[in-house]
């Protein structure tokens, strides 16, 4: 009966009533959102980093190494030899070593060379078919297959580059053997394949994605003499001629390869170019040492992920805090607004509570009268704001689907989290009625009732 | 019924009381009249329970209720004491019917919704009920607070100052009106007022001075 009393109450005032459940649903959906999207990144980015002790590659951004390589969220740092990059993985330290070669994009879903072991280390089952043995077979992401209907047999070309609309490679087209069960990691929205194929693709070894100046004097060998040749009749047009070393190097990522290097015969690995390596140590110390031999030694470096997705973190954290922050300040303002709310209405609510007392009420009951009829407005804020947050969450979780291939689950909760939100929503509610209960509590009705 | 003994009461320096005994039986009415400032609001407070006395005995039913504990003195009200107020209070946001159903509730834990109705179809508020009581006439809103007071077959009624906002006609058929219920119900009714008009309707009289 109180609670039906404050619930009649709070609608009776509708204007204060819905500008303070709009506030607390604003404060609560932002960290809801907020701890949603922390907890999911942060779980998402750990996962894929289990059990990569360093990636090898390109000299470059470390931080940028880790993402495209590890993440496939960034451009590669650049290209590594891969004879180079072959004694470092064949060393007695390494556990296992997963090479990399990004080739081309199909509909925006990358087309990666790799080894077996690269499912293997993401727990990646085959749902349907099996594992690329021969080059130009695939085994495609369980998102990929989903978002592009394929099946087991089904031919597609390939884009160069990693955007969608990059030139298609239409001399070799790649065949289904297999899907990939759903691992929630990045395999899952990758198309995966031998990395000779990519290299076919390729012009034999000049897959120029993100190469820069510097890896590209090492990397010039017979290989490029085979490049020149073909490119030499053709003059300088439009595509750039990268192993001119004597002019400025302005070609960039979108590099062309609009001629047909139909070379599917034998592809040897001799001046072969890969992206990057990901490197699991036996031997813990090699996981330091790494980091400062190889780019000491070689024209590669070798980056620690979790060094770099802690780096992340805290570069993200301080914007993820400026809106905590924000949405603190929010419910803040929104407790004031509970509390005006009550506090303006005493005057005129006290002859009602006077009523109340004469009429059998306890002073306890109006005391809880007050704080209920906060804590309604507070609990509805809180189940908004936690809705709210979610359909916000979906809203970015699209947009991210479709730029990073990152995906949010708004169905997931965070308990703890979560829990603390709604103690804290809650001890807001009490404090702002804190003050209005406690004067209907004392309230003298003799005094009240007298100086009508 | 009820009856006091020697009731002595205090606002601090100055203002002190000491009101003469009173008794009002079942089913009868006790008027108390006196000027502006005499006390009529404070005795009729000290009756209800609303204030405490100094000393002295206020027994309503062979209960005390000036040694009765605050809570159980809360309780004791709803249950026992109906309150006629001159002015009428109601909870705004709920409909007539809504308040009287509320004051059962306070009183005895139960919602006693069809003795609501039938009490306020019998003070000829039928067209009212699902009404908010601020969209109710000043008289119909005192006939709402009447039905209110008696929701509970309370031993005691207490009004004041029923009819110093009514015109004559209008005081009186409130005074009958009290009076015939207080009768109805059973319970002992007393009426505070300086309204001469009522002076000559009710023979049990005791003026303060
Ligand atoms: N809360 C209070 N504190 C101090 N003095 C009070 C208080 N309430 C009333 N008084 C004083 O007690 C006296 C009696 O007040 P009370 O309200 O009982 O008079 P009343 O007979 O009902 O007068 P009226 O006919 O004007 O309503 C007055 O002199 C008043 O000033
Ligand atoms: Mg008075």
């Amino acid at each position: 009966m109180i609670t039906k009393i404050a619930w009649k109450n709070i609608w009776f005032k509708p204007l204060n009533t819905l500008l303070s459940i709009i506030l607390l649903t604003a404060s609560v959906a932002i960290i809801t959102l907020l701890i949603l999207l922390q907890e999911q990144f942060e779980k998402k980015f750990n996962s894929n980093v289990e059990g990569i002790d360093l990636v090898m590659g390109a000299q470059g951004s470390p931080l940028q190494l880790i993402l495209s390589a590890v993440y496939q969220v960034d451009a590669p740092t650049g290209n590594i030899s891969y004879t180079e990059a072959k004694t470092w993985m064949d060393n007695p330290f390494v556990e296992t070593a997963i090479p990399l070669a990004f080739g081309d994009n199909y509909n925006g879903f990358k087309i990666v060379g790799t080894t077996p072991a690269y499912l293997e280390h993401y727990g990646a089952k085959m749902a349907q078919g099996k594992i690329f043995r021969e080059n130009f077979e695939v085994v495609v992401g369980s998102a990929v297959a989903e978002k592009m209907q394929l099946k087991i047999g089904d031919e597609f070309f390939g884009s160069h580059g990693d955007s969608a609309e990059g030139e298609v490679h239409d001399t070799h087209a790649y065949t289904v053997t297999g899907i990939a069960a759903k691992t929630g990691k990045v395999v899952d929205n990758l198309i995966l394949c031998t990395i000779p194929s990519v290299w076919a693709i390729h012009d034999h070894g000049h897959d120029h994605e993100g190469e820069n100046a510097h890896n590209h004097e090492h990397a010039e060998g017979e290989a490029h003499d085979h490049n020149h040749e073909a490119h030499a009749h053709e003059g300088s047009d439009a595509h750039d001629d990268h192993h001119n070393h004597a002019e400025a190097h302005t070609h960039d990522r979108e590099h062309d390869h609009d001629h047909d290097h139909d070379h599917e015969a034998e592809i040897s690995e001799a001046g072969k170019e890969i992206t990057a390596v990901l490197l699991k140590m036996k031997n813990k110390p090699a996981l330091l040492s790494w980091q400062y031999m190889i780019p000491m030694n070689t024209k590669m470096q070798a980056a620690s992920p979790g060094k770099e997705i802690n780096r992340l973190f805290s570069l993200f954290g301080i914007g993820l805090q400026a809106l905590q922050y924000l949405a603190y300040g929010i419910m803040l303002i929104s407790g004031i607004s509970i509390f005006i709310a009550l506090f303006n209405t005493l005057k005129e609510r006290k002859y009602e509570f006077a009523l109340l007392r004469v009429n059998g009420a306890s002073r306890t009951e109006l005391l809880s009268l007050v704080l209920i009829e906060s804590l309604i407005l507070c609990v509805t804020g809180f189940v908004f704001g936690t809705i709210v947050g979610r359909i916000g969450l979906v809203l970015i979780s699209g947009s991210s689907e479709e730029e990073f291939k990152m995906s949010f689950n708004p169905f997931t909760f965070v308990w703890d989290k979560e829990g603390y939100l709604f103690l804290l929503t809650i001890a807001v509610g009490i404090i702002a009625a804190l003050i209005p209960a406690i004067k209907a509590y004392s309230l003298n009705i003799s005094k009240t009732l007298a100086n009508a | 019924m009820i009856s006091t003994k020697n009731i002595a009461f205090s606002y601090g320096k100055g203002t002190s009381f000491n009101f003469p005994d009173i008794v009002a039986q079942k089913g009868s009415t006790l008027l108390i009249t006196g000027g502006s400032g005499k006390g009529k609001t404070t005795l009729l407070h000290l009756l209800g329970g609303l204030l405490k006395p100094q000393s002295g005995e206020i027994n309503i039913d062979n209960t005390n209720i000036a040694a009765m504990p605050d809570g159980r003195l809360d309780n004791f009200r709803g249950k026992n004491i109906g309150f006629v107020l001159q002015q009428a209070y109601f909870v705004e946001s709920l409909t007539v019917l809504e308040n009287v159903v509320l004051a059962s509730w306070l009183g005895t834990g139960r919602q006693a919704t069809e003795k609501a109705k039938a009490l306020l179809v019998q003070l000829g508020l039928q067209d009212q009920l699902n009404k908010l009581p601020s969209r109710l006439s000043i008289g119909q809103q005192q006939r709402v607070s009447i039905a209110r007071a008696l929701i509970n077959d309370p031993k005691l009624l207490l009004a004041d100052e029923p009819t110093s906002s009514l015109d004559d006609e209008n005081a009186l058929t409130v005074a009958d009106m009290l009076d015939r219920l207080a009768r109805q119900f059973g319970t002992a009714l007393v009426i505070v007022t300086h309204d001469q008009r009522l002076k000559d309707r009710f023979l049990n009289q005791i003026n303060l001075s």
